[in-house]
This record gives C-alpha cells, structure tokens and sequence, in this order.
C-alpha cells in the first residue's frame, strides 16, 4: 500500500521538557491509526509537527512525498486537520466559515456551494449553517470543526480527538463518517476513548512520555490483556465451590477469580500466556454436570493495557517497534 | 498570493462583523471633531486649509490604531485559530499582509468619514486641494506605519490588552522621536550618529512634511520602509513561536 505519511524520528523540545522524543511512524492509504496515551503525552504535539503548525527540534515529516518544512504548502494542500478543541472563528456563521476554509483551499467557485452541500448533509450541520459558530454548542462546534477538515475531500485527514464533546449517536456517527472515508484515506485519530479504537482503528499507536511504547492492530493490543482468551461463567451460587475446583485443574488455567453477582456467582478463568482454555473449561462443566447461566469468552480488556502501557515506568523494554 | 484575498476579506468582514468596527469609526469621527474644531480652531483661523484637522492625526492615530490592530494575531492565538490559519496551504506572507491590508483598509474606510470636513473647507474658501490631498496620502500612510507596528506586536501576545499597551508605547515613542524626550534618553551615551538616525524616525517629521504639501520621496520610502520591516518582523515572530 501506498504510504501517506511518514515521520522519521521526530523529536520535540519545549525548553528542557522533551514533549516527543524520537518517534517514527508510517500510515498509508486505507489505515486509519489510533493515537492512543494519557493527557500530555504528546500525541496533540506530535499532531501538530505532522500537519506543520510546529517545527521539529528534529526528525522529519512526509506527506505523500512532500517533507511539510520544506514544500509546506503542496503537503498542507494533501491534509485536512481538525486541531484539539475544533477552532473556528467564532463571529463567523457556519456557511460563512467553510465558504472560507473552501475558498482558501483553492475549491473553484463553481464547485464551492455543492461541496459545501454535500459535507454539511454527511455531518448534520444543515440546522446551524446560518448561526454564528460563537453560539453553537460544543458538539456543534466539533462537527463544523470536521466538516472543514474533510471539505476538500483530503487524502490525508488528522483529527485531534474527533468525538469528545459528541453525545453517543453523535460519536457513532463520526465514527461511521470515518470508516466511510477510510478506504482512500490515510487516518490519524488521538483519542481518549478505547472503544473508539476497537471500532474505528485499524492500527493503534500508544504514546507515554513522549515516546512510542506501541504500535500494532487493536487485536494485539488487547492480548497483552490478561484477560485476553480469559472466558467468563456465570452459575448458581450453589455450583460455585465444586465449579472453581473443577476449572482450576483445567490445563491452561492459570487462575479462576471469583466474584459473587446477586445470587450467581461469576468465575473468570484467567489463561496462562498463550494459552485459550475456553472450550476445555466448557466441557470440564459439561462433564461435572454444571448448569451455567452465562459463558462468554473475553477478547481483552484495552483500558487495562492501557494502563499497565503508559503507567509502568520505564519499561521500555517491551516495545514492539514496526 | 490567491489565499491573501480570501484573508483580507475574512479580516475585513471580522472588523464589521462585531461592534468593533462601530464603536472605533464613531470614536474617531468624534475625537476627529473635537481636535479640529475646539482644539485646533479650524474656524478661528479662517484658514482655507486643512492644518487643524491633519495636525492631529499622529496622536489619535497612536491609541486609535492600536486598538485596530491588537486583535489581529493575538485573537487568533488566544482562540486557537492560529493553528488552523497556519496548517492551511497558505504562505506566512500572504497571512500577514492580507491581515496587515484588511486593517489599513478599515482605517482608510473611518478617514474617508472624515470628508465632509474637506468638503466644509471648500464650501466656506478656496483651499489648495492637492496640498489635501496629499494630507490624507500622508495619513493614510502614516496609519499603516502605526498598524504595522501593531500587528507585530499583536503576533507576540496571546493577550490583547498587552498588544494594545505596548504598540502604544512603541507608536508613542516613533511619533516623538526626533523631540527631547525620546533623544535626550539616548544623547547622553549613544553616539550622535546614532542620534540622528533616531530622531531620523519621527513620525511627526515625515508627516509635518507631507502635510504641508510637500511630498518628498524620501518620505514616502520612510513610511514604505517602516512597514516592510515591521511586517517582516511579524512573519519572524509566527515563524519564532512556530518552534518554539
């Protein structure tokens, strides 16, 4: 596939705070990459050095061959950004703003009012087209934020937390928006939310400290879970001892944690490394004749990953590098 | 340079598009009024020339333009459009300058509401109207100093009151600095070179010339000069707080 975006150790220094340190990063067409890490790690930094509101300390950025310091404005033609808290001039009415934002991006006149029409109808935004942006509520805001990313139809689109402030029909449909789009497009989303990357992501990215400590699909972010291949049942309160006995001695079982919901109890079989003792476990309670109200198998929990990822220091050891 | 279009029009639709533009066009004509009427006894002298009201303009100019101007990239900063501005394809240059036209162009807008004063002159005596003329090619020029001046500063603050300040500050010291008090800070240890190139800069000097009638080229590259420079410092600015 044909890479969009290509950023070569990049580094950034706010005096003596190294905001990003020596990251290097490829996207091409049809990946959409989830930036994923705690406030202030540098994801919106690193943004902003991709799309060229910030100058490097070091490394470089390409985009679609063109390096953004030294031919800025045949690599800012190919992107469309929607920076952190989606700002737009606020005296401005939505129609005025993107007539604007299409104007300056060198959309032909004839062609401005169509394509206007026709990324205000994919966003919702035709109820406030003609109220200025100032007024609008925040997931307004957002949208008309997006709808000026996306005008001009970009090949390469950067969005700094593109659904927070959305409500959930809201994120589900930025959402669909961005999975719409994301066959011809090379997509970057930071995001805060790991459902978001489950959903929409086809690679993930985590950044701690400014640094890489992750890269790969969301799939093998969540096998790092413990939880991962983990299956989940749910019995009578009174199976509950001799069902913990019996799939303790599964092969594969590393430990089964138990937890009382209501009368039920519920067992969750933690696997060894590697191992997927689901369907041992099932046949194990098939044979003890065990009645179980619910059987689930987990994929892994991504907000605990997350959390063993970026708040273990130092354990840089474990990065998976592409 | 397609994008500067779309810019100044952009400033220059911002300017009317809140109270500002208002409040400064009325203020203007008003303080205008009162300078040429009561203080410079437009009347009184039964002059047909317009002295009374031009004389004026360096000082209301130099808190005036000021509050024109400060909003330019400071707004832009405190609301974050600047990231937006500076990731679309559009050079630094053409930002600046189309920001830089927009509010020349508004100030060129509140002294053409000044033109029912020229008019009175004509109608009451018989004026050498190309020595007017040349006053208000000489204002209009003079403002653009002013503004250039506050637009470079504007780029250095996220806050307003702060551009506004200190371009006031700076436009007070360019209008004074061929009199003491600007000349006597440096006589004392500067050399006199130095010294004259300072006192060089006065605002008031180059108008007073123009003014008059007397449309010296020099004077006419003073004031170009003095915004190409101011400009330019303003691109650096942007491009300073770009990496840093």
């Amino acid at each position: 596939m044909e890479t969009l975006i290509e950023v070569d150790g990049l580094s950034k220094n706010f005096g003596a705070l190294k905001a990003v340190s020596n990251i290097s990063l490829n996207v091409t067409r049809g990946e959409v990459l989830g930036f994923l890490g705690p406030n202030g790690a540098g994801k919106s930094t690193t943004m902003k050095m991709i799309t060229g509101f910030l100058a490097p300390t070091a490394g470089r950025v390409s985009i679609a061959g063109f390096d953004i310091e030294k031919s800025p404005l045949e690599a800012k033609r190919r992107i469309g950004y929607l920076p952190e808290g989606a700002p737009a001039y606020g005296e401005m009415t939505a129609a005025g703003f993107l007539d604007f934002i299409a104007e300056i991006r060198g959309i032909p006149r004839a062609e401005r009012g169509a394509r206007i029409s026709e990324v205000v109808g994919k966003i919702h935004l035709e109820k406030v087209l003609h109220q200025r942006i100032e007024t609008l509520s925040k997931g307004f805001k957002r949208r008309v934020g997006l709808a000026q990313a996306i005008l001009h139809d970009p090949e390469i689109l950067i969005m700094d937390e593109p659904t927070d402030g959305l409500d959930p029909n809201q994120k589900f449909e930025v959402r669909s928006l961005i999975q719409e789009m994301s066959a011809e497009k090379a997509i970057v989303i930071s995001t805060h939310i790991l459902e978001e990357v489950d959903a929409v992501c086809t690679r993930a990215v985590i950044i701690g400290q400014g640094e890489l400590i992750f890269s790969g699909t969301p799939r093998e972010l969540a096998a790092r879970s413990r939880y991962h291949n983990a299956a989940t049942v749910v019995v009578a309160g009174d199976d509950a001892e001799r069902a913990e006995q019996g799939i303790a001695g599964v092969a594969g079982v590393a430990e089964v944690e138990r937890k009382n919901s209501g009368d039920d109890v519920r067992l969750t079989v933690i696997p060894n490394a590697g191992a997927a003792p689901a369907a041992a476990v099932q046949k194990k309670l098939d044979e003890m004749n065990c009645p179980t109200h619910e059987f689930f198998i987990e994929h892994g929990h991504l907000d605990e990953v997350f959390r063993t990822i970026t708040s273990a220091p130092g354990n840089n050891g474990e990065v998976h590098r592409t | 340079m397609n994008g500067l279009l779309t810019i100044f029009k952009r400033e220059l639709k911002a300017y009317f598009a809140t109270p500002v533009a208002y409040v400064f066009i009325v203020i203007f004509l008003v303080l205008v009024g009162v300078f040429t009427f009561y203080v410079g006894g437009f009347y009184e002298r039964a002059q047909a020339d317009l002295d009374p009201f031009l004389q004026f303009h360096p000082w209301l100019y130099m808190f005036l333009l000021p509050a024109i101007s400060m909003r330019l990239w400071s707004e832009e900063r405190k609301a974050g459009t600047l990231e937006l501005l500076l990731t679309l394809p559009i050079s630094l240059a053409a930002s600046v300058l189309g920001k830089f036209l927009a509010a020349w162009c508004f100030t060129a807008v509140a002294l053409a509401g000044t033109v029912p004063i020229w008019i009175t002159v004509n109608y009451l005596g018989d004026p050498d109207n190309t020595v007017i003329a040349g006053g208000y090619l000489g204002s209009l020029l003079m403002a653009g100093g002013f503004l250039a001046i506050g637009s470079c500063i504007s780029a250095l603050t996220k806050n307003q009151v702060v551009a506004f300040v200190i371009s006031f500050v700076i436009c007070f010291a360019f209008n004074l600095s061929g009199y003491p008090m600007v000349i006597d800070i440096f006589s004392a240890w500067a050399p006199q070179a130095i010294v004259d190139v300072i006192s060089s800069f006065s605002f008031l000097t180059h108008f007073n010339a123009i003014q008059k009638g007397v449309i010296d080229i020099r004077d006419l590259i003073f004031f170009a000069s003095l915004i190409a420079f101011w400009l330019y410092a303003n691109i650096l600015a942007i491009e300073m707080n770009k990496s840093n």
